[in-house]
């Protein structure tokens, strides 16, 4: 009942993993769903969890070292089991089948864990429901994974799943695709359930609660003739992604009054600039879900949710945590969640799940000082929105100058899904929430 | 309490009838004098006298039917039969008489009898004399049946089975006669007709069975106790009516089950509770419902080819592993 340690997919897109550090020593004692090492990812960095129990016998992967996603780098076993055959098998080929050590499990063990004799590489669970995007293009997670017994004959390539691990799974919010099945060709059971659950990856979702039918998320509208010709047209005239960008000054002495005034109420009630105009956008976009689309090729799918994606820089680039269903949140709940992603995101641990399903973006460089920019659209989405610093001016009112303070923002838009007009409403509609912002609480 | 065969069980349970009751009688072959070829009636002759308890000639169909007769004009019957095997020739009565004809009546005659002896294999009786009948019992409405697998469900259940307006078949064990298990001396035992019992509670896996099987799934159950897997024991007592919550309960519980019988797989009670479980614990199963039965042949004589085709604790003890993942 050996179970063979594998380097996992912890991203979407990764390919290969790095191993960070080990945090259990060869001759530990490893329980299932137990955390055995650092990996980082192309993205964050992430924790590998044991798939089975037994003895940490070997580790194979040197601190530092890197391996494809799928190759063998520990094995957990009985202190007594001849691990030989495995260990010198290490090296093989990614994601070589783990089929002949799925022995059973020995007539002591205790069945409600009973040791899952499996290491095959299985994607954490992600979010796939309706609203999550399609996953960027390279190296999907290898889903679904290879069968643990040499697949049978009939089901050809079907996933396999008891009655009681599908109900399981849609009561945790688990994706059944990203769960390895240990039973007879490949059938995901119970105890595959309970240690993906108990693996914490489904716990860390943070949209698992609200899991509607994935027909109420979104609606795909066929590409009308009209909206064919503007995409090719205008693809051929810019590059794939055919952007123009919208600019618009907004007075910003009603939001900084009402900053300071909740403030003033005590620390508590503290709410960055930023917390406010992503509340503002939230709210902006629930009155304008055309705006609030992807763009997937043969269609435009617009979303009846509103997940913000969120630009946060990094020491070595930048990451998109996304704060789900902003439309719907509190300013008080989006401030802490931003707060805490971008805590998150800064030291490399955010789940892939918190940063992949953004409907819209919004990048803010306020902060550096920029008057103004523009930003990529992060595709399928169809829009972003750079966000510029807030600074005193001297403007027109009413006929006099005055002293005010402005903010310049800048929407990218895709010109495929999103026309001048359309972008100059939205902004209107934003400017109208954030130059009024007690329309926040409306 | 005390501890008493099973045989002096059901003993028991018609000497407290016939007292109870001057209407209930026993009739069969060898009941009387000869104090029946089980020792079941041991005793009764003496006690009650010739005209309640009466031998017959070795025609199963003709006191069958003379036991119909008396029921409909208001007497209760036991009729015992020497085993389930004999009681072939007397189907027509059980089956078209006794079962049938409160329906057939308008309601006007019930038949408040009991039809009772040993059923399954012994050891090394062959083909024709190692039967269990259940399930073409069963298969018809208007009987009821009842498997009771220790002495104090055989004397429950007998007890209610006389006492019990319709036609009841009572099928009894001839290797249990001799088992023993703790019955209550001075309290009255009844077992309601219907109802299953958790003969072992267990989380794992739940093994659901009736008759002399509870004996081999309680050893299995110990066997598997050994190894950390713990399993519920559903006896399920009366095979019609079945208890259905009993089963779905345990089922819903241990998300995985196994169904033993001692009779053969096709169309076998067995079948019944698993399509009760598939249509009523469908999204709780977490493996394909297995049952464990007589092989698929007559009963060989020979000793090593009958340990083979019967059911036992150690085809049990698989056959859990096997819901379970673990083989």
């Amino acid at each position: 009942m050996a179970t063979k340690v594998v380097m996992e997919a912890l991203s979407p897109t990764m390919e290969e993993g790095r191993l960070v550090k080990w945090l259990k020593n060869e001759g530990d004692q490893i329980k299932n769903g137990e955390t055995l090492a650092e990996v980082e990812t192309d993205k964050a960095i992430m924790e590998l969890v044991a798939r089975g129990e037994g003895v940490l016998r070997k580790r194979l992967l040197n601190e530092n070292d890197a391996a494809p996603v799928g190759q063998l780098i520990a094995v957990i076993a009985a202190p007594d089991e001849n691990i030989d055959a495995l260990v010198s098998g290490a090296g093989d080929g990614a994601a070589a089948p783990a089929a002949p050590t799925t022995t059973s499990a020995a007539s002591t063990s205790v069945p409600r864990s009973p040791a899952q004799a499996q290491g095959e590489a299985s994607a954490p669970p992600q979010e796939k429901t309706a609203s999550a995007p399609p996953a960027p293009p390279a190296g999907r997670p290898a889903a679904p994974p290879a069968p643990s017994a040499a697949p049978s004959g009939n089901g050809g390539g079907r996933m396999r799943s008891s009655p009681l691990a599908r109900r399981m799974a849609s009561e945790n919010g688990l994706d059944l695709q990203a769960v390895h099945g240990s039973g007879p060709g490949g059938r995901i059971i119970k105890r595959d359930v309970e240690a993906a659950v108990a693996s914490g990856a489904v716990r860390q979702q943070p949209a698992a609660a609200r899991l509607v039918p994935a027909g109420e998320d979104f609606r795909d509208a066929p590409l009308t003739q009209i909206r064919k010709t503007i995409a090719r047209r205008l693809s051929e005239s810019i590059g794939p992604i055919p952007t123009f960008y919208l600019t618009a000054e907004f007075d910003m002495e009603r939001v900084a009054e009402m900053r300071g005034a909740m403030a003033a109420m005590g620390d508590e009630f503290k709410v960055s600039f930023n917390d406010i105009v992503l509340k503002a956008v939230g709210t902006a976009l629930a009155q304008h879900p055309e705006v609030n689309a992807h763009w997937l090729g043969d269609k435009i799918r617009y979303f009846n949710r509103v997940h913000l994606g969120m630009a946060v820089a990094i020491e070595d680039g930048l990451i998109t945590p996304v704060i789900f269903d902003a439309d719907q949140k509190r300013m008080s709940e989006i401030s802490r969640e931003s707060r805490e992603l971008a805590k998150r995101a800064r030291e490399r641990k955010l789940k892939p799940e918190e940063y992949t399903g953004s409907t819209f973006s919004v990048s803010n460089l306020g902060m550096f000082g920029i008057d103004q920019f523009t930003a990529i659209i992060n595709p399928p989405e169809v829009g972003i929105l750079a966000i510029g610093a807030l600074e005193e001016k001297p403007v027109v009112i009413d006929g006099a100058v005055a002293t005010r303070k402005r903010m310049r923002v800048t929407m990218s838009c895709d010109h495929r899904v999103v026309d001048g007009a359309l972008g100059a409403r939205f902004l209107q509609t934003l400017r109208r929430l954030i130059e009024n912002p007690l329309m926040l609480v409306y | 309490m005390s501890v008493i065969t099973y045989r002096d069980a059901l003993n028991q349970a018609l000497r407290e009838e016939m007292h109870r009751d001057d209407r209930v009688f026993l009739m069969g072959e060898e009941v009387a004098v000869y104090q029946g070829a089980y020792k079941v009636s041991k005793g009764l002759l003496q006690e009650f006298g010739e005209m309640r308890v009466v031998d017959t000639p070795i025609t199963e169909l003709g006191f069958a039917g003379v036991g119909v007769g008396a029921a409909m004009v208001g007497l209760r019957p036991i009729i015992e039969f020497m085993t389930w095997n004999f009681a072939l020739l007397a189907i027509d009565q059980v089956v078209n008489s006794a079962a049938k004809m409160l329906y057939m009546s308008g309601g006007q005659y019930n038949i408040p009898m009991v039809f009772r002896g040993p059923n399954g294999a012994a050891l090394q009786l062959s083909a024709q004399h190692s039967q269990a009948w259940e399930s073409w019992l069963a298969h018809i409405p208007g009987l009821k049946v009842v498997a009771p697998g220790t002495p104090y469900d055989a004397k429950g259940l007998l007890k209610s089975a006389i006492r019990d307006d319709d036609p009841v078949i009572v099928l009894e064990g001839e290797m249990l006669y001799n088992t023993k298990g703790e019955v209550p001396e001075n309290e009255e035992v009844i077992v309601p007709i219907g109802k299953a019992e958790l003969k072992r509670e267990g989380e794992h896996a739940s093994i659901i069975t009736h008759g002399k099987m509870v004996l081999t799934a309680l050893q299995a159950a110990d066997q598997l106790g050994k190894q950390g897997i713990n399993v519920d024991v559903v006896d399920l007592r009366t095979i019609r009516p079945m208890d259905i919550d009993a089963i779905t309960t345990s089922v819903r519980k241990t998300n995985r089950a196994v169904v033993l019988e001692e009779g053969w797989e096709f169309c076998g009670v067995g079948a019944q509770v698993v399509d009760y479980i598939q249509r009523e614990c469908f999204d709780d199963l977490d493996a394909p419902v297995v049952r464990i039965h007589q092989a698929d042949v007559p009963m060989p004589y020979a000793k090593n080819l009958e340990r083979a085709a019967k059911p036992d604790a150690a085809k049990t003890v698989a056959a859990v592993k096997k819901v379970m993942y673990l083989e």
